[in-house]
């Protein structure tokens, strides 16, 4: 499903990621663990198209996104949800409208966005808070309308840079199981995280980076360091 | 055209501006300074116009025709002199009425009309008033009727002089001058002002996407074309100028109706509240389109930066 094939990435004089080759398989969950610096957030960068390889190619589903025109990508994006450490909802924005407007950008009926956005906070348990404001939500609730929002449109990925980072113990826990029960759907997901209890709980692939390179990739692994 | 996209973009933008709160108060506010700017240019230029068009109107050539030239003869030239093209207006004063307007002007100077009865005769010349379009082209005019064989009956010729001497060439001159100068002038510095209010607006409304940059992070992130990102910002932009546009139109009733009263007194006249009820629609048309460009268009360049993710 994603293949990184010998991509290098190069910011300046400095080199965030160096010959990564990486492939991942449909309905995997991998978790990228590495200290900071050692390029996992440039590699989910680099998969969304945020920014390009200096060398390599990067496939997803058999399209090279390197080739995809500036005008195509927001198609690209569409196949992808994408989760934050920082959450990154729209402030302006309530609950609902948030998650709706992963929806109304890709161009779905009022009528689909009225019956899946209540089905879908439900489903992260947060029917309750449908009108509140982001600032009006704790850490974990905006992490849950956030996956809510990832997961809207049913995408074949979901990519999570470090989504358990500024959650405490419960908050993680249950971003996690969530993460989990959508792997179980079918939906592939890979994440970064420091957190050695997310990717012991996770207990599925664990790819380490350190300097820019994959130094291992572990099936049903630990984390180690 | 998708009427579901465009309901989406307009709701969008009208909620972007009303949950914007301090944010859109202060774009607001700063674009109602700058349609009130561009507003009150207008009524400067105006003002300038009617001022340099009242001393304008003032300027004029006599022409004075020797006393044994028929009406005809002088209502001919009249003719001639009307189809130059540096012409305003051209009006006749005969012999005769000359000689009422100046009894009329010498009323209570006995001495003069007695001295006038003992003539016999009316000592006054017919004249025709020429009113050139622009000071300048007296010259040409007078040029003309120098050169005009027409002008001649019996070899001699039917004008008896021109009050376009050196003195009077040179004050036209200056004065023809001074209006070109402060047309140019008074041209040149609205301009700056029109571009310097621009830019302050410009400058706000970037200010207000600037705080936006993260959440337009997001909306490209999630798959929203740059179309559909931009466009409730281009609408909420347009608001802001609607609205700034309505509240200047409104402040300008009780500021023209009062200034008015002494641009009346200070300059021959022109009343700047009656100026501005007799071209209020031309006034609602400019600042309404220059509410909704500046705000539309400066919210397009504002978020374009934003849009490379």
């Amino acid at each position: 499903m994603i293949y990184f094939d010998r991509v290098s990435k190069r910011y300046g004089k400095a080199l965030a990621l160096e010959g990564v080759t990486l492939s991942v398989a449909p309905k995997e969950f991998v978790s990228i663990v590495g200290h900071s610096g050692a390029g996992k957030t440039t590699l989910l960068k680099l998969l969304l198209a945020e920014e390009r390889p200096t060398e390599g190619t990067i496939f997803f589903e058999s399209v090279d996104v390197n080739d995809l025109p500036t005008q195509a990508l927001h198609h690209y994006r569409r196949k992808i949800g994408t989760v934050f450490q920082d959450f990154r909802l729209i402030p302006n924005k309530t609950a609902y409208e948030n998650i709706a407007f992963a929806m109304e950008a890709t161009g779905r009926t009022d009528s689909e966005i009225a019956s899946d956005v209540p089905y879908i906070l439900e489903l992260v348990n947060l029917a309750d808070k449908a009108t509140h404001f982001p600032d009006q939500l704790s850490g974990g609730e905006k992490q849950r309308i956030a996956i809510g929002r990832a997961i809207i449109n049913q995408p074949d990925l979901i990519v999570a840079d470090e989504p358990t980072g500024n959650l405490d113990p419960i908050n993680t826990y249950e971003v996690v199981e969530i993460l989990k029960k959508i792997n179980e759907l079918g939906t592939t997901i890979v994440i970064t995280t420091h957190n050695k209890g997310v990717v012991d709980a996770i207990g599925k692939r664990v790819v380490t980076m350190d300097a820019g390179k994959v130094v291992r990739d572990d099936e049903g692994g630990k984390y180690s360091l | 055209m998708d009427w579901m996209i465009v309901k989406r973009v307009f709701v969008g933008g009208g909620k972007n501006f009303v949950r914007g709160g301090a944010v859109s108060a202060a774009t607001v506010l700063v674009m109602t300074v700058t349609l009130a700017i561009i507003g009150s240019l207008i009524f400067l230029s105006a003002l300038l116009s009617f001022t340099l068009d009242t001393v304008k109107d003032k300027v004029d050539i006599s022409v004075y025709f020797v006393t044994t030239a028929t009406e005809p003869a002088i209502l001919a030239v009249k003719d001639q002199l009307e189809k130059l093209p540096e012409v305003d207006t051209v009006t006749y004063m005969s012999a005769a009425d000359a000689l009422t307007a100046f009894r009329g002007r010498h009323a209570n100077d006995q001495l003069t009309l007695q001295s006038l009865d003992l003539l016999g005769y009316n000592p006054l010349d017919a004249s025709l008033t020429v009113r050139a379009k622009d000071p300048s082209k007296y010259e040409v005019i007078v040029n003309f009727l120098d050169a005009s064989p027409a002008l001649s009956t019996s070899g001699t010729s039917i004008i008896d002089r021109i009050n376009y001497d050196a003195n009077n060439k040179q004050a036209i001159d200056r004065l023809s001058l001074a209006i070109t100068a402060t047309r140019q002038i008074g041209l040149a510095v609205i301009i700056l002002f029109v571009i310097a209010s621009i830019l302050i607006a410009f400058a706000t409304i970037r200010l207000a996407i600037y705080t936006s940059k993260e959440e337009i992070a997001v909306m490209k992130l999630v798959g929203a074309s740059n179309a559909y990102v931009q466009a409730p910002f281009v609408v909420e932009g347009i608001i802001t100028g609607l609205i700034a546009a309505v509240l200047v139109l409104f402040f300008f009733w009780p500021a023209t109706w009062y200034v008015g009263l002494k641009t009346a007194a200070w300059f021959g006249g022109f009343n700047l509240g009656q100026y501005y009820v007799s071209h209020f629609a031309l006034i609602f048309v400019i600042l309404m389109l220059s509410g909704i460009l500046l705000g539309g268009v400066a919210s397009i360049f504002a978020i374009r930066k934003y849009l490379k993710v």
